[in-house]
């Protein structure tokens, strides 16, 4: 084996955990294959599923700012055909080989307090690299957890658990086919979106040992043409106090609304434009005026009102949970009241 | 790709009056058809059709086609109603993101955002489709009916859409538009055209809208500079439905009673509608009114030509801010034709190349004001508004027609 290879079989039997006999492959065709497979299971991704033990050469990461989906917990993995690797880009997602796969799966605890104790899965997201482009599929895992189900049309699924010690009802959506594409679009193909070296650039814990991400995707020969981390951009992780407040919060509305509210996305018509590389102060919505907001428009005057959180669209619709106001329109059905509380607060140093 | 059709729904198509292709899919009403409707979307084959039956469709989610030369027919905009009265995510009813689409004879009632959208489309055609907000005009309502933005090749023909809180018909940032044989009622704008060049809006009805048929150009767009407009041959008649838009859209502005508003674009053509019973005024012509900050942006109308139509009664109750402001200098009844008289700064102290002035050439016994805003501004105490219509006779080479692939166009 070499280096790369070796690399990965060390890391997947250490991340697999209890592995008896021979460490499970992915199969690379039924990446490939024309129709996705109904059953997650046949790709094989995980040595096991329900704990999300990924298999060889599968390598789970992080975001520095995650997408917020109704609070959802977050596994993340990426695969690559072996002997091929991404090629790095400094501000937008990696170019992924044909055979590439990336793997999300969203989990609930019973109580959003304690994040590792009796997890259950929902659905994995899956994003496979073919000739033809990227394509979205998602499964939607079983009562029992031991599979999960191809769901084309998407589906909603009753979430019970806990925020803050209070009992929380979510009407979980899946995403139907045509829904991934809402956010995964550049200029109408399918992308990936957090596979970028800004969102990566982070410390990892791996069965190894604490690891950057970028090194260590580099390392294990899943990337190639990265720079040190150190030379790498590096998103803010907008839950950090820490943080400067305008990297928090541009980090934020990079993940968050910049996969539509940039000129090469769904919402390139709105002018408005969030990725944390915007320089134009009015296409990031200072002083803005909406052009097809309707009624999300709360009676308020600009996107962003400097100074002025309570005449700012932006805030409006983030604060909102109501279908044809809220933002972003897909993906969330609860009002994440920690970002609301960033923005205002963002908005509000804004001169 | 799985095309999933049953033994029974496949004998349902034969039985059917029209005539379904192998790879058509056919979704009836009923248990599940929800779910049903919007895989068949997602697995319609190019070249072939997704056909809804009649019945009524409780959808909760919004529905979205991404395949290329698709038609999604219906049975009849009265008797294929998709129902969003219960949505729960979603911009809009249905979303069309692929080319060479047809969407044709089903109606879209409730959405909580717009009705039917298109974005980026090439070749997308709304055929007596019907878009309603049941309730009547109210505030929560979605923002447009039928909405292709960022799209070409645009035909809306025997649409009808009530109850918009912004627009009922409004294309944006698109290119080569037909809309025709349209009815837009109880809407905010009856049929908006925005940031869009070469359009053609013919022989549609609009009425008990706030205003009629807008042509606007917007600042700080990705797609500026609309230009190339023919509205004719519509009915603009009794536009007197409060302005129900929530404010910050720029729809607010339009006070009841608006047939005709051209706000900023270039070279515009209004001829042979019939204008009756508007009681702000059957035809402004106007600069963007706001403060924006976009060098790229030409906020006056450029090219205005409006001859050859017929007035009814008008102009007996200017409404709103915009309606005051106008009347205050008009007087009331306001005129047939008001055109604000805001020229760029160094025009107005110059003179407007004969390509980008206001032409104005109507039968006898049409009123007109210019009302000279900017001199009204730097000299109220000695500035009139001009009422002498003569003085703007003449005309603009028009625009050829709006040929379309899917309409037998080149």
């Amino acid at each position: 084996m070499t280096g790369p290879g070796r690399w990965r079989a060390a890391v997947a039997a250490a991340v697999g955990l209890a592995l008896t006999g021979p460490a499970p492959a992915v199969s690379p065709d039924t990446i490939l294959a024309g129709q996705a497979p109904k059953l997650l299971s046949q790709y094989g991704f995980f040595a096991d599923g329900a704990k999300q033990a990924p298999a060889e050469g599968v390598v789970p990461y992080d975001l520095n700012t995650p997408l917020f989906t109704d609070h959802a917990l977050k596994y993340r993995f990426v695969y690559l055909p072996p002997g091929a690797s991404a090629a790095y880009d400094d501000s937008e997602a990696f170019e992924f080989p044909v055979g590439s796969a990336l793997i999300k799966t969203f989990a609930f605890p019973a109580d959003l307090s304690k994040p590792a104790e009796n997890v259950r899965l929902i659905e994995t997201r899956v994003l496979l690299r073919r000739e033809g482009g990227w394509f979205a599929v998602a499964y939607v895992w079983n009562a029992d957890q031991s599979d999960a189900e191809m769901k084309i049309a998407g589906a909603r699924v009753a979430v019970e658990t806990k925020l803050d010690g209070a009992p929380l009802s979510i009407a979980y959506s899946v995403p139907n086919r045509n829904q991934c594409k809402g956010c995964h679009s550049f200029n109408g193909e399918v992308t990936p979106l957090g596979p970028k070296a800004r969102n990566l650039n982070k410390d990892f814990a791996y069965p190894g040992g604490v690891q950057n991400q970028l090194a260590h995707w580099g390392e294990v020969g899943v990337l190639s043409g990265a720079p040190d981390a150190a030379a790498a951009p590096a998103a803010a992780n907008w839950a950090d106090e820490a943080a400067p407040l305008e990297a928090r919060a541009r980090a934020w509305l990079d993940v968050n609304c910049a996969h539509c509210h940039r000129p090469e996305g769904p919402a390139s018509n709105s002018g408005l434009f969030l990725t944390s590389g915007e320089q134009d102060r009015v296409a990031l919505g200072e002083r803005k005026r909406p052009v097809a907001a309707g009624r999300g428009s709360g009676d308020r005057t600009y996107d962003i009102d400097p100074g002025n959180p309570d005449n700012s669209i932006l805030v409006y619709r983030v604060e909102s949970a109501e279908p044809g106001v809220m933002m972003p329109e897909l993906g969330r059905s609860l009002t994440d009241s920690r970002a609301v509380a960033l923005l205002r607060a963002w908005v509000e140093s804004l001169r | 790709m799985t095309i999933r059709v049953s033994i029974s729904t496949l004998m349902l198509a034969v039985a059917l009056p029209f005539h379904a292709v192998a790879a058509d899919i056919v979704v009836e009403a009923g248990e599940g058809a929800a779910e049903r409707l919007q895989e068949a979307l997602i697995s319609v084959e190019p070249g072939s059709a997704v056909k809804i039956g009649p019945g009524r469709f409780d959808l909760t989610e919004g529905l979205s086609l991404d395949v290329d030369n698709v038609k999604v027919q219906g049975a009849g905009a009265g008797q294929t109603v998709l129902s969003f009265k219960g949505q729960t995510g979603a911009g809009e009813g249905l979303l069309v993101t692929s080319d060479k689409v047809v969407l044709e004879d089903f109606a879209v009632e409730d959405t909580k955002g717009d009705g039917i959208k298109s974005k980026g489309s090439d070749q997308i055609t709304f055929r007596n489709v019907s878009v309603v907000w049941t309730g009547g005009p109210k505030e929560t309502n979605g923002a447009y009916g039928v909405y292709p933005v960022a799209s070409k090749n645009v035909l809306i023909d025997g649409v009808f859409v009530s109850g918009a809180s912004d627009a009922g018909i409004y294309v944006g940032q698109s290119e080569d538009i037909v809309v025709r044989n349209s009815r837009a009622e109880y809407n905010v704008a009856g049929i908006e055209i925005e940031n869009s060049k070469r359009a053609d809006v013919y022989k549609n009805t609009v009425t008990h809208n706030t205003g009629g048929i807008l042509v606007f150009d917007l600042p700080n767009l990705p797609v500026q500079g609309g230009h190339d407009i023919r509205v004719f041959d519509n009915d603009v008649v009794e536009n007197d439905t409060a302005n129900f838009a929530p404010k910050g859209n720029i729809v607010a502005i339009v006070p009841k009673g608006m047939g005709v508003m051209v706000m900023a674009n270039r070279n515009v053509h209004v001829f042979g509608n019939r204008f009756d019973k508007n009681g702000t005024t059957h035809v402004l012509l106007a600069a963007y009114p706001n403060d924006y900050d976009d060098d790229n942006y030409m906020f006056v109308p450029r090219g205005v030509y409006v001859h050859g139509n017929t007035y009814g009664e008008g102009g007996g109750s200017p409404d709103g801010e915009v309606g005051k402001l106008i009347s205050d200098i008009s007087g009331t009844p306001v005129p047939d034709i008001v055109w604000d008289g805001v020229t760029r700064i160094p025009e107005y102290f110059s003179w407007v190349a004969a390509e980008n002035r206001i032409y104005v050439d109507e039968a006898e016994g049409t009123t007109f004001a210019n009302l000279k805003m900017i001199s009204n501004m730097l000299l109220p105490w000695s500035t009139a508004p001009d009422t002498d219509i003569a003085g703007y006779k003449g005309s603009l080479p028009e625009p050829p027609p709006v040929k379309l692939p899917q309409d037998g166009g080149a």
